[in-house]
């Protein structure tokens, strides 16, 4: 398949593009903040976007989804970087809309699907631990009941957690941490007994929290999958999420670029645009140079999640690696070459950089990719 | 059966009928590498069968006009040639500066008569091409380059020397960047001639590189007689044909981004051997980290190529998008001898002899140090970045 937008794609990211820039630029996010937003994103801004179809790409048609593919989920998250919106578009609308459309029964799919495609319920993964990435490393302990299972212990940085109506949980029902084989998928609704949401106030002013299961039973209908077989599905719910995650970062790194860019050409020092000095203009060219080969990867990482959606992990770690060392460099150098003003609350590009340095984190950073790589190829 | 599947079936059944079983080994690299030309002296007799059927068929040049030594064929046609010729093996019949980089410039700028008499030859081999455009005191600087082509009438009368002429040595003609109007702006007096290396007061003398090898030559021209006919475009618009032309070496030099100079084994496999893995992982995970690191660089580049090619064909791209390939690629490179050099330790040190290959990982190390430097340097693509792709102001 050509690596370029068909044209229905194009129009998509148009359309988003327009509506996100009207509706909810950076001042939309600052807004959120400075008010301490209880709900940290704008339900009416959420309810349209999901009217407009958005919250269904990925959720197929006889569940109310427009059944569409990870390109277009990642045209949209794309947009979501530039714009910086928090909306629970990630955490729902993709990596629980993926998992559940994926591992799920048909009551499971028909219970949540229609919903989450319909913004009214959100969804959203529980899966780490410690401060790390390591979904492998889960323990959270979920022993067998009579009815079911109980689960025990806490999940942390879960994005949206304390807005969300339901959880997909990862515990162990067998192994020890480590072990891919022996963790189970659980949909746990957010007001079970024991579950306790705390919010994370967190650098880059979007949603996180932490979650504790306190003796939380789930009922046995409420698997996800298979037990003691949830790698699988975890792991592609996780490869969707990360493809996502690089697109947004492509988008914010693109946008805090172009900024850049339109600065050097108004900033005058020494009697001249700043942009003449040939020592920016080549790290301005080499920084586009690694936006442009990252665009690459990331659109071959969307495409293969639609084509072979099992075999995607390695094009999907190498455009979550890529685009968060580009996506990063291209924050920083936004600061450094807005001078002090880059360094200013008032001003807008520093917002780039937090929120980068976060999608880094989520579901692993380059350094973890780059093992996974360095796994595949047995070094 | 689409006519793209039947075109398929046909190749498959030709190439396998056709391409010598010597020709579907792996090539070394530069030393199986078939130039063609006047002074070729073939490997063997497979690669001349192999050159000679391919460029029968105008398959050497696959996308070129069948009058003109061509294949013909539409991009998805070559695009299958290209895959249908990988999946039997098949190495490339015929490399040369003429399909690379004369031919395009020819098809675009060059008149009937000119189109007539070289692109056949260059197609089948027949004629080996070198270029003439960097001067000892023209590198990055290009355009103030000083060989004179004085205008005699009929002819001009060429006198100067050209630097870092790729195989001056063992070619038969040369494309050559001339100031014809020495009063003009130095973009302005520049034109573009063909000429023989036979004709007399040509002379060449090869420059070893640091990689001991000597694939450049100084040019020496003496009252060098170029037949006006010989012009490339218009007269002092040289620089417009060169700067095309330069498009396409960028193309070339960036694929070699994703060259192995000839060493078969993958980075992770030489740091294996040479350091041990532990626990599965490389022993040294310092090492380990910046293999990775370069596999998904080389990985992310690989996919930008393609995606370059597929914006070509959509028509919605810049020219100066070459000079992201080339810069790009050619770092890239470099990064990626400077760890097979890193990964090979002591084994990589070696020079000459059989247990090095002729020291071949060493001299593919060495040599790749050029490859940011010829074709414009990076700094050179940057500011071209900087100035067409980024619109950022300057002098």
């Amino acid at each position: 398949m050509a690596l370029v937008l068909t044209d229905e794609q194009t129009m998509l990211r148009d359309t988003t593009r327009s509506f996100l820039g009207k509706n909810a630029p950076i001042s939309h996010l600052r807004q959120l903040r400075d008010s301490r937003d209880p709900i940290g994103f704008s339900q009416p801004l959420w309810k349209e976007f999901a009217d407009n179809g958005w919250a269904g790409i990925l959720v197929p048609e006889n569940h109310g989804g427009l059944g569409l593919g990870y390109v277009e989920a990642g045209v949209v998250m794309e947009e979501l970087g530039h714009t910086l919106t928090p909306s629970p578009f990630f955490a729902s609308a993709v990596v629980a809309a993926t998992a559940i459309s994926r591992a799920g029964s048909d009551a499971q799919k028909s219970a949540y699907l229609r919903k989450i495609a319909a913004g009214d319920l959100i969804a959203t993964l529980a899966i780490d631990e410690s401060p790390k990435h390591r979904p492998a490393n889960s323990a959270m302990s979920a022993k067998r009941s009579a009815g079911g299972f109980i689960l025990e212990g806490s999940k942390s940085y879960v994005v949206d957690g304390h807005v969300a109506d339901l959880f997909v949980v990862a515990g162990r029902t067998a192994g020890s941490a480590s072990d891919t084989k022996g963790i189970t998928l659980f949909l746990v609704d957010s007001k079970a007994k024991g579950v306790r949401a705390e919010r994370t106030s967190t650098v880059d002013s979007h949603n996180a929290a932490r979650i504790a299961f306190d003796k939380t039973p789930v009922a046995a209908d409420h698997v996800l999958g298979e037990i003691d077989n949830g790698w699988k599905p975890l792991d592609g719910t996780l490869n969707a999420g990360r493809a996502a995650l690089a697109s947004e970062m492509l988008g914010a790194g693109d946008e805090a670029f172009g900024r850049t860019v339109n600065y050097l050409k108004e900033r005058k020092q020494f009697g001249k645009l700043i942009g003449e000095f040939q020592a920016l203009q080549h790290r301005a060219a080499a920084l586009y140079c690694e936006l442009e080969v990252t665009r690459s990867a990331v659109l071959k990482a969307l495409q293969t999640l639609d084509e072979s959606f099992d075999g995607a992990g390695p094009i999907v770690a190498v455009a979550k690696a890529k685009a968060g060392q580009s996506a990063t460099l291209a924050a920083q150098e936004g600061i450094q070459m807005h001078g002090g003003i880059g360094m200013t609350d008032e001003f807008d590009i520093g917002f780039f950089l937090k929120r980068v340095r976060v999608c880094q984190e989520l579901f692993g950073d380059a350094n973890f990719q780059a093992d996974r790589i360095a796994r595949l190829s047995r070094y | 059966m689409s006519d793209l599947e039947a075109f398929r079936k046909e190749t498959r059944a030709w190439l396998e009928a056709n391409c010598p079983p010597e020709m579907r080994k792996p090539s070394r690299g530069e030393e199986d590498t078939c130039w063609g030309g006047r002074k070729w002296k073939f490997q063997s007799d497979a690669q001349r069968l192999w050159m000679q059927r391919m460029g029968e068929r105008g398959w050497t040049v696959p996308e070129w006009p069948r009058e003109y030594g061509g294949g013909g064929l539409s991009r998805d046609e070559a695009k299958i040639l290209r895959e249908e010729m990988r999946k039997l093996g098949c190495r490339s019949p015929l490399d040369s500066f003429g399909i690379w980089m004369l031919g395009p410039a020819l098809l675009k700028y060059g008149h009937e008569e000119q189109k007539r008499e070289h692109l056949p030859k260059i197609a089948r081999g027949e004629i080996r091409w070198c270029q003439g455009y960097s001067e000892p005191g023209s590198g990055s600087d290009l355009a103030s380059l000083q060989t004179r082509a004085e205008d005699k009438g009929d002819h001009y009368i060429v006198n100067g020397s050209k630097i870092w002429t790729s195989y001056a040595d063992k070619a038969d003609w040369i494309f050559c960047l001339v100031r014809t109007d020495p009063k003009a702006p130095k973009h302005e007096g520049i034109s573009f001639v063909l000429f023989d290396m036979e004709s007399p007061g040509v002379s060449t003398a090869p420059i070893t590189l640091i990689s001991g090898s000597s694939p450049f030559c100084q040019t020496f021209f003496e009252d060098v007689l170029v037949p006006k006919s010989n012009l490339v475009g218009s007269l002092n618009k040289g620089w417009d044909v060169a700067k095309f032309l330069l498009t396409h070496e960028r193309d070339m030099i960036g694929g070699m981004g994703t060259n192995s100079g000839g060493e078969s084994r993958s980075l992770g496999q030489i740091a294996t051997e040479s350091v041990g893995l532990d626990n599965g992982v490389l022993a040294d995970t310092n090492l380990r980290g910046q293999i990775a690191a370069l596999e998904i660089d080389a990985w992310a580049f690989r996919l930008t190529m393609d995606r370059v090619g597929d914006l070509v064909k959509t028509g919605k791209i810049n020219p100066a998008a070459s000079s992201l390939l080339k810069y790009y690629g050619t770092e890239l490179n470099k990064r990626r001898m400077e760890l097979v050099m890193a990964a090979g330790g002591f084994d990589a040190l070696e020079w000459d002899g059989e247990h090095s290959h002729e020291g071949r990982n060493a001299r593919a190390w060495l040599r790749s140090k050029a490859n940011s430097i010829e074709g414009g340097t990076s700094e050179v693509q940057l500011n071209i970045i900087a100035k067409r792709l980024l619109n950022l102001p300057g002098v």
